[in-house]
């Protein structure tokens, strides 16, 4: 009784989808649109930091600036990662856990030298994200619950090399480690050069290599991306890994700064990257992106705490209320653009 | 003159689906050059062979010569590698990517040091474009581009992978008339330049215009093939529907009884300049109490659209919709419902029922609210209707707690004939009710109409089946490329009428074969 | 044609994931009852069952709304976030008497439901994305109303949070009310047949004329009220309203909850029974692995591995 099924669906024009607008998109609209899109967030950030800047004298400070940058590495690390993910329409709710794993490894491995230090949480964050990517591109399961399951799962594993938390790994002072983390070159801090020649690989990588060019082409149309020759699962399980991997270079960056294994880290985390990476012009349905987005993001969502930190009588809870907001008017902008441009 | 050798011969292709020959024993052979059309009317088998082409599916018997080598296509992308490249009829393309990257995803050029190289990719693909008569930024998304725009993108894509064979599947579906001339035109330089085109497409100008040869498909089998310009445009759609002309119907097929029904007074559903950008374009239809009005047309002729734009499924532009004399808000399934419209739809499995419901479920969802007391269901009052048309209609399931996916098609066309009669509509609007349905459900269906007729319903009823049609509709309304053709009314409700109406012939074109029954 | 197919292999892959998706969850929670029966002392007291009860009702609360949203094939990501709401509003509301406070708290709640739902039925954003906007400020907005931890000292809310009917606590019997209230609705009342068919087809329920949009609001606001109860109910219990902690991975548990019960994320098909057997199985595995010593972080690996195994089980069914 399948008789239609085979031949039929494909050639009438009738069965196209019954909601398709018409291309309304002339285009210094569509340039306009692009632009709110990926400078939006860097237009926010001049404006918040110059209004910051002269009402706080706190503010513009070389220290605060500094601080703002270092504690901003982390989070940009893991929003790198994140920012592959959702360029191919998927999401990674693992990399709270994942920075708060990679971690307790680093600072675990610390123990037998640098070199552990640093391959230990990369193996085993990594590791996770190979398998986030083979039960998301090869087993077909929705990227949320994949991740959400190996953000629980994560957390797990560091609570049990912890002691269930209660057990913290100290770095030792000397270490190449301790000084990637806490030492500064040229007046700046080390995991910030190390920011900094992430995103310009990974810039690099997104827009100049053939993988990237797949990771738009993913997230842009599956179907399409599969028809042209894209190695779709390949590139999803690739992204995942990537991710994986960053989020625990970031949390074993974040234990070197520390000087220790904290287990607490890393809650929320997901949210944070998320909020930075959409933010910053990522379409959270895919497709469309840049890493330097997500470095503003998350420049502008330190920033924003920042204020709220020197607004003494605000509580630093607002922070959550303007990503929120942020994300809602991002995402309610994005559909309503893409609808309008949606091709008939 | 001897013949360039051929470029790609497929002999003897079969292919079965569960429950279905989608292909029997198809040859097919394409000269360097040649422009060929490949027609057929939905089910005849057309998507599945080129689905064979290009490496979707694999045949289960027959073998595909490609530039003299035997060869089995596993994925698109190997035939694509190979040299067989296919435009789909909506673009397969990456919207939010540039028209460059667009053009070169999966083989851009690269500098030494393995980083794409921008400069050169932009250069090659400015040109490639130009080359096809297409002058656009290709920094630009793909998005901004209009459609025809689009489709030469993909085109130009296909081609620039050194392809020899073309496949073009309805190409210009949405393509507005000057956006088709210039695909003509790289048409034409295809053809200078030795490669083989397959054009798909279901607009009998079109093929005329660029096309030399033809394949004629119906059930899966090769019916006819031959220079194109010795087939008139009648000779053409009669091949294509399966009738001879001419053919003196000695006894009706169908279960219609015949035009029985009472046409009088005052259309209880009449729609007018219904306009649906690049689908509809100023369709009227008026439907009187107990009369079938059938849509005829070739796939693609905007029938399915004309009952979507009806029923609120499908937003217009302009146009309106009247139903016993009260007009309709455009654009609301729900109000359309309310003021006795009832679709049933052309695609039965994906629209019509919810497959992981009951029968029960299914046959009470649009009348539900009808059949609650505060916001409860009535399970006795469900059941009562449900009754009634599990009898009347004699839907056959092991019980009315069976999932609907699980039917029959027939038995899940019944379910949906009854969820709308369940709401005792005014209008029933049918998009191919028969279609993929067992003999004895279409002969059920069939009878069925008749009667609802009978009873005072309006009934528009779109049929690719020409008897069905024929047999079953009071008037034929005839539409092509979206637009109304022509009416046929009385007596000349027959095959021949509507077959030389949809090719659009002259009146008297001189055909030896149409004598018969022409006055 | 298929019907043969099935019938000559009886035993393949595809029918046991089924019956496992089905019934599955019902043979996890019998396992372990015996299982424990025979391993954990003091297993079979009532004093167990109360105290595992008691800590499973709010999930089984939320549980229950989210089970609706994925109905839809949505999802709800916010809940634990209404769910700190929920608990600050009650204690800057709480000095009206119970009532009022309750009444704001609803509002709040749907207010937030609301926004979830326009934003999934009248802007299309896909469910995941718009329930993340309010996973993110919900909680801040919590923490804004009430910055920390706070005791309180209400007699009503005491006697909510502690108080029993027959040696039941009222913690119980609210949570299997409401569970019996939404299998009724998803069973009984058109808005839950409704429901099913907008999850299990879209294009199908809207050439039918279902009310489509007007579903779908409703849905996230009954998730969003539902979390808001659960937020309640434990803040009763604790005395003290926690909108720094309260509803933490709420959504992880109530999602794990639905799925493990043989909800497929795909809609069109909601088991309420799985949905309350999910929430037991998870307690009940937790309850196991910390009566025998595991620690915590084996209970989280389990139940990650539990959540992996239930969604591959539900893969490519539920909808054909």
């Amino acid at each position: 009784m399948t008789a239609t099924k085979t031949d039929a669906p494909t050639t009438a024009p009738g069965e196209q989808p019954a909601d398709e607008t018409e291309p309304v998109g002339s285009a210094r609209s569509e340039r306009l649109s692009a632009l709110v899109q990926q400078h939006g967030a860097l237009a926010v950030l001049v404006i918040v930091s110059l209004v910051a800047s002269l009402s706080f004298d706190s503010f513009a400070t070389g220290d605060n600036v500094s601080n703002m940058a270092t504690s901003s590495a982390f989070l940009a690390i893991v929003a790198l990662g994140m920012t592959f993910v959702i360029i191919t329409g998927g999401i990674d709710l693992s990399v709270g856990s994942l920075f708060a794993l990679g971690g307790v490894l680093a600072a675990w491995g610390s123990r037998h030298g640098t070199l552990v230090a640093l391959l230990l949480p990369l193996a085993v964050c990594g590791l996770i994200g190979v398998v986030n990517g083979l039960l998301v591109a090869r087993s077909r399961l929705a990227p949320f619950i994949v991740t959400l399951a190996a953000m629980l799962g994560a957390r797990g594993v560091m609570l049990a090399l912890t002691d269930e938390g209660a057990e913290t790994y100290l770095i030792g002072k000397d270490s190449f480690l301790a000084d990637l983390g806490q030492g500064s070159t040229l007046g700046v801090g080390n995991p910030v050069w190390v920011t900094l020649a992430l995103f310009v690989a990974g810039a690099v990588v997104l827009r100049r290599t053939r993988f990237g060019q797949h990771v738009y082409a993913v997230g842009g149309n599956e179907d399409a991306a599969a028809l042209m020759g894209a190695p779709v699962a390949r590139t999803k399980v690739l992204v995942y890994t990537l991710s994986g991997l960053l989020a625990g270079l970031a949390g074993a960056l974040n234990a070197a700064w520390l000087a220790s294994g904290v287990t607490i880290l890393g809650g929320g985390m997901e949210l944070e990257a998320i909020s930075a990476v959409v933010i910053g012009g990522t379409l959270l349905t895919g497709g469309l992106g840049h890493v330097s987005g997500s470095l503003v993001g998350v420049l502008l969502l330190k920033v924003i705490q920042n204020v709220i930190n020197q607004i003494g009588s605000l509580d630093s809870s607002y922070q959550q209320v303007v990503s929120g907001a942020f994300l809602a008017v991002v995402v309610i902008a994005q559909t309503w653009l893409g609808r309008r441009r949606r091709l008939g | 003159m001897a013949p360039p050798a051929e470029v790609l011969a497929v002999r003897g292709l079969s292919k079965t689906f569960p429950g279905v020959r989608a292909l029997d024993g198809v040859d097919l052979t394409l000269h360097p050059g040649e422009v060929h059309a490949l027609i057929g009317e939905n089910g005849a088998g057309k998507s599945t062979l080129i689905k064979v082409l290009t490496g979707v599916h694999r045949p289960d018997a027959g073998d595909i010569t490609f530039q003299g080598r035997p060869v089995a296509f596993s994925t698109p992308m190997e035939a694509q590698k190979a040299g067989i490249s296919t435009i789909y009829q909506e673009v397969n393309l990456i919207p939010l990517l540039s028209v460059a990257r667009n053009l070169f995803l999966g083989r851009e050029p690269r500098t030494r040091l393995g980083l794409l190289d921008f400069g050169r990719m932009h250069r090659e693909a400015d040109e490639a474009l130009r080359a096809h008569g297409v002058r656009v930024d290709v920094r630009q998304p793909l998005r901004t581009l209009g459609v025809g725009a689009q489709q030469m993108v993909a085109l130009a894509r296909a081609v620039a992978t050194d392809a020899r064979v073309v496949i073009m599947d309805e190409p210009t579906s949405s393509l507005e008339p000057r956006e088709v001339e210039t695909l003509f035109s790289v048409i034409r330089r295809l053809r200078e330049s030795g490669i083989a085109v397959v054009y798909v497409s279901h607009r009998l100008d079109e093929l005329y215009a660029v096309c030399e040869t033809v394949t004629v498909l119906r059930d899966g089998r090769r019916v006819h093939h031959g220079r194109l310009a010795d087939l008139d445009r009648l000779g053409l759609v009669s091949t294509m529907l399966g009738r001879d002309m001419g053919e003196v119907r000695s006894e009706g097929l169908t279960k219609f009884t015949g035009d029985h029904h009472a046409a009088a007074g005052e259309p209880v559903l009449q729609a007018t300049g219904l306009t649906v950008p690049h689908r509809l374009h100023g369709v009227s239809v008026g439907i009187r109490p107990g009369e079938v009005v059938g849509l005829g047309g070739l796939l693609g002729s905007g029938r399915t659209e004309t009952a979507k734009a009806i029923s609120g499924a499908l937003p217009l532009r302009s146009g309106d919709v009247v139903v016993a004399g009260a007009p309709l808000r455009g654009g609301s399934t729900p109000a359309a419902i309310r003021a006795g419209i009832s679709l049933l739809p052309e695609d039965r499995k994906s629209e019509g029922i919810v497959p992981g419901l009951s029968v029960r479920e299914n046959i009470a969802l649009a009348a539900l609210p009808r059949l609650s007391r505060f916001g409860l269901v009535s399970e006795a009052r469900v059941d009562a209707v449900v009754d009634t048309f599990v009898r009347r209609l004699r839907i056959k399931a092991s019980s009315p707690h069976q999932k609907v996916g699980e039917l029959s098609g027939g038995n899940q066309q019944k379910v949906l004939l009854a969820r709308w009669l369940a709401m005792n509509p005014k209008v029933l609007l049918l998009d191919e009710p028969t279609r993929g349905i067992d003999v004895g459900a279409k002969a059920e269906v069939q009878k069925l109409v008749d009667e609802l007729a009978a009873d005072g319903l309006g009934v528009l009823l779109i049929s690719s089946d020409l008897e069905e049609l024929i047999e079953g509709s009071d008037r034929v309304v005839v539409l092509k490329d979206g637009a109304v053709v022509g009416e046929l009314t009385g007596d000349d409700v027959t095959e021949d009428k509507l077959m030389r109406t949809i090719a659009g012939d002259p009146p008297a074109p001189g055909a030896v074969e149409v004598a018969a029954t022409d006055d | 044609m298929t019907e043969t197919a099935l019938r000559t292999a009886p035993f393949d892959k595809t029918r046991v994931l089924a019956w496992l998706q089905s019934y599955g969850v019902y043979a996890g929670v019998a396992m372990l009852l015996i299982v424990n029966t025979v391993i954990t002392p003091h297993f079979l007291t009532a004093e167990n069952f109360r105290t595992q009860a008691v800590q499973v009702a709010p999930v089984v609360i939320v549980a229950l709304g989210m089970a609706l949203v994925i109905g839809t094939e949505g999802v709800d990501l916010s809940v634990g976030a209404v769910m700190a709401l929920a608990a600050s509003v009650t204690a800057l509301y709480l000095g009206y008497g119970l009532l009022p406070a309750l009444l704001v708290v609803a509002v709040f709640a749907a207010g937030a439901g609301l926004a979830n739902g326009a934003l999934v039925a009248f802007v299309g954003v896909q469910p995941i994305v718009a329930t993340l906007a309010l996973m993110v400020g919900g909680r801040g907005i919590a923490l804004v109303l009430l910055p920390q931890l706070q005791d309180l000292h209400n007699p009503a809310l005491a006697s909510l949070g502690s108080g029993a009917v027959a040696g039941i606590p009222y913690l119980i019997l609210i949570a299997a009310a409401l569970a019996l209230l939404i299998a009724f609705v998803v069973r009984r009342t058109t808005f839950g047949r409704q429901l099913l068919a907008i999850g299990d087809s879209r294009p199908a329920a809207q050439l039918a004329g279902l009310p489509v949009r007007r579903v779908l609001v409703v849905v996230y606001v009954v998730c969003a009220l539902l979390a808001a109860v659960a937020g309640v109910l434990a803040t009763a219990r604790l005395q003290a309203s926690d909108p720094t902690s309260l509803g933490n991975l709420m959504e992880l548990s109530a999602i794990t909850a639905v799925v493990v019960g043989g909800t497929p994320l795909t809609g069109g098909r909601i088991s309420i029974g799985g949905t309350v057997a999910g929430a037991v199985l998870i307690q009940l595995l937790t309850a196991t692995l910390i009566k025998h010593d595991l620690p915590p972080s084996w209970t989280q690996i389990a139940q990650a591995i539990v959540i992996v195994c239930a969604v591959y089980a539900a893969r490519g069914r539920g909808k054909r």
